[in-house]
């Protein structure tokens, strides 16, 4: 049994905890113990983004100590939130806890491996588009974005479908931009909503154009405003975490 | 013919604006997108694009670090090649200094080739109103001259325009038919009205791309030939320069060459490259070095590093909020982020809006062929504006008290079902208003009958 910290951002615990239920039961199905630090409740993204640092550095300093003080010394913490991992990763000053820290499709590619993903057994029947956040992407390289990719040094490679690929019946619509961003951007959607929601659209329609039954996403604040558009534009798409998708015990998709 | 000054404007407020034509908005994304793919397509076929963005990075630091001996070996070489050097500290004594050049000539007729640093410094308004007559060469600069705008790009300054605007601009000041809307007639009609006002000057200005300390010589790079002929016929020639636009050697030039066109817009080389290294027989070339805010960014920890920029917008092409606000939405000579990255610094107060046109995508850093970390440098111009006290109240005291019941978990827990209660009690419209701008264009979403938290809570009660 090894043992593993899952962190739930903030507002998954309120809008999706569905999603960190998933996760839960994912992780314990490959053999994990997992542990939650009850005092953490906010890695701190918000206010840093807005300009607000007194307020970010409070609330990380508070994510550190409860990963710190609150579960086993060098377990991995694995964040259901690209966005959030990327933060964490890019501003604290605590180097352990900084390598501990890994979003949660990276952390199932990199530590668990394909195999025992696909001996999950996990099905999904449906065509899906794959929804990467900017900072999961460019932040912490969970893809090669699009402006990197054919003259890019780096091995093109993306993680996230490769997780997806171990989901029986699964299939990734390809999208005309696969990487654009949502518009969510954090506060940039309430201070430009215009905009925000416009982006938001764009996104959406690409997803339906390749006939998407459903968003699958490692960010679900994306998917929060993705939603919310869709739903302004009375025209819903269920937006998926990748823990969702990979629970042998939701059944996800058609029928 | 002059050209508005820059009002300051609220970016969202622009955006917003801009955002209302749908039409609009889909053709200007759609036509920036394909430019990106054309870079992208021509970065490809270049193997070691990395490994020359890197290189083009260091050396750019490089220049930046050791500006002053540079400056001073590059006026040193000029002046040995007959070339003329002046220097301005900002713009009014650039445009003091371009007057005194072409009244003690006696010159009156001005053509000019695209230079976003006379944009900066208002040069056009200032000269006219000093009789001279000026003109902008570069078709996409000519055209929103004549209607009275500024460039909305760096390199494709009226993208925000279709074929139709630029056929009524010309029916109206070039006298096309009014039907005309084809896109090599109107060209024609245009080259045929420059080409004589280019016969017919007394002076051109023109910018540089690049400017070698070895030699003492100057690049200008363009598509349309517009900056030579400007060269090849005035007896007076005017090169207004930033000081960030000095590189080392000839043997670094190559290097930047292949990069900003790629980056710019997929060509692998701009059409004309041109190398000014001495005056020709009969002309007199001067060269106006121009600081204009430069040290002052220089002197900044934190956004020195944006004086890199070799200005071939791929950061604006790319960028998926200036891809559908337009360039006009920014309020500044150079949009888009690395323009957002460069206003603040000078004047925090005018152009506070501009860090958060953002949505921190990091985009505009991944394709840079300097490395300049834009990303990063919005985000701490943030910080600097909320410092300042240019941040607004109302996210002021929505910050902090979120992240005061944030810092108590609990607390904020036992308050979700409240929340939940009154999202569900309140009407749509009140709960909309609430949400400041999330509302409009969005559904307010509900937040779950459980949440994590308390599931985990009561699974782990259960078990022990």
């Amino acid at each position: 049994m090894r043992d593993v910290v899952l962190f739930v951002p903030c507002f998954v615990d309120q809008f999706q905890p569905s999603a960190a239920r998933s996760a839960v039961a994912v992780l314990e199905r490959l053999g994990c113990r997992v542990h939650v630090a009850a005092s953490a409740s906010c890695c701190g993204q918000p206010p840093t983004n807005a300009g607000y640092n007194d307020d970010g550095e409070a609330l990380l300093t508070r994510f550190e100590q409860a990963h710190v003080r609150e579960v086993p010394g060098d377990a991995p913490v694995v964040v259901l939130s690209g966005s959030c991992a990327q933060h964490v990763r890019a501003h604290t000053t605590h180097d352990a806890l900084r390598r501990r820290v890994q979003e949660f499709t990276a952390f199932l590619h990199d530590e668990i491996g394909l195999p025992a993903l696909a001996a999950l057994g996990a099905t999904c029947p449906a065509r899906v588009a794959v929804h990467i956040g900017c900072h999961a992407l460019r932040g912490l390289g969970l893809a090669v974005p699009s402006e990197r990719g054919p003259g890019s040094t780096v091995a093109p490679r993306n993680l996230v479908t490769a997780v997806l690929a171990q989901v029986h019946g699964l299939e990734v619509a390809p999208l005309t931009r696969p990487d654009e961003c949502c518009g969510f951007g954090g506060t940039f959607a309430l201070g430009e909503p215009e905009l925000s929601t416009r982006m938001g659209t764009d996104r959406l329609r690409d997803m339906r154009r390749a006939k998407a039954e459903a968003v699958v996403t490692t960010d679900l604040s994306c998917a929060l405003h993705l939603r919310a558009v869709a739903e302004a534009n009375g025209a819903p798409l269920p937006m998926w975490h990748v823990a969702e998708v990979l629970d042998p015990a939701r059944r996800l998709g058609r029928g | 013919m002059s050209r508005p000054t820059l009002p300051v404007l609220d970016h969202a407020a622009a955006a917003a604006a801009f955002v209302s034509d749908a039409d609009r908005t889909e053709w200007h994304d759609a036509a920036l997108w394909w430019i990106r793919q054309r870079r992208d397509t021509a970065v490809a076929d270049v193997p070691d694009w990395e490994a020359l963005r890197t290189h083009a990075s260091a050396i750019k630091e490089h220049t930046l670090t050791h500006l002053a001996s540079y400056l001073e070996q590059f006026e040193r070489m000029a002046r040995a090649k007959g070339l003329q050097v002046h220097w301005a500290r900002d713009a009014a004594e650039h445009n003091a200094i371009v007057h005194r050049l072409l009244a003690e000539a006696g010159a009156t007729r001005l053509v000019k080739s695209k230079s976003m640093l006379t944009e900066e410094c208002q040069l056009n308004p200032y000269l006219e109103a000093r009789g001279i007559a000026v003109v902008d060469t570069d078709l996409g600069e000519r055209i929103v001259q004549l209607r009275e705008e500024p460039p909305s790009h760096i390199v494709m300054p009226a993208i925000h325009l279709q074929t139709a605007d630029v056929g009524a601009t010309f029916h109206e000041h070039l006298g096309t038919p009014a039907t005309l809307v084809d896109p090599v007639a109107l060209t024609r009609a245009a080259r045929a009205d420059l080409r004589a006002r280019f016969l017919a000057a007394d002076a051109t200005l023109t910018g540089a791309n690049f400017a070698v300390a070895e030699t003492g010589g100057f690049v200008v790079c363009t598509n349309e030939g517009n900056a030579d002929l400007g060269m090849a016929l005035a007896p007076l020639h005017i090169a207004s320069i930033g000081i960030e636009k000095i590189i080392p050697t000839a043997r670094d030039l190559p290097v930047f060459l292949r990069l900003l066109a790629r980056s710019a817009t997929g060509q692998p080389q701009t059409v004309y490259t041109s190398h000014v290294h001495g005056p020709r027989e009969g002309q007199v070339v001067h060269i106006i070095l121009v600081d204009n805010g430069r040290t002052a960014q220089l002197a900044r920890p934190s956004y020195w590093r944006s004086l890199k920029c070799i200005r071939c917008g791929a950061c604006l092409n790319t960028c998926p909020v200036y891809r559908r606000s337009g360039g006009h939405s920014y309020g500044t000579t150079v949009p888009g982020p690395i323009g957002s990255v460069l206003a603040p610094g000078f004047d925090l107060a005018a152009h506070a809006s501009l860090p958060f046109a953002s949505t921190l995508c990091g985009s505009c850093t991944a394709v840079c062929p300097v490395h300049v970390d834009l990303d990063a440098q919005l985000l701490a111009w943030r910080a600097d504006v909320v410092q300042a006290g240019h941040g607004s109240s109302r996210t002021r005291q929505a910050t902090r008290v979120a992240t005061q019941l944030l810092q108590r978990p609990a607390l904020a827990r036992a308050l979700t079902p409240v929340l939940r209660l009154a999202l569900r009690v309140l009407p749509r419209a009140v709960t909309r208003a609430l949400s400041g701008g999330w509302g409009r264009g969005r559904t307010v979403p509900m937040p779950a009958a459980e949440s994590f938290h308390a599931w985990w809570r009561a699974r782990s009660d259960h078990e022990h």
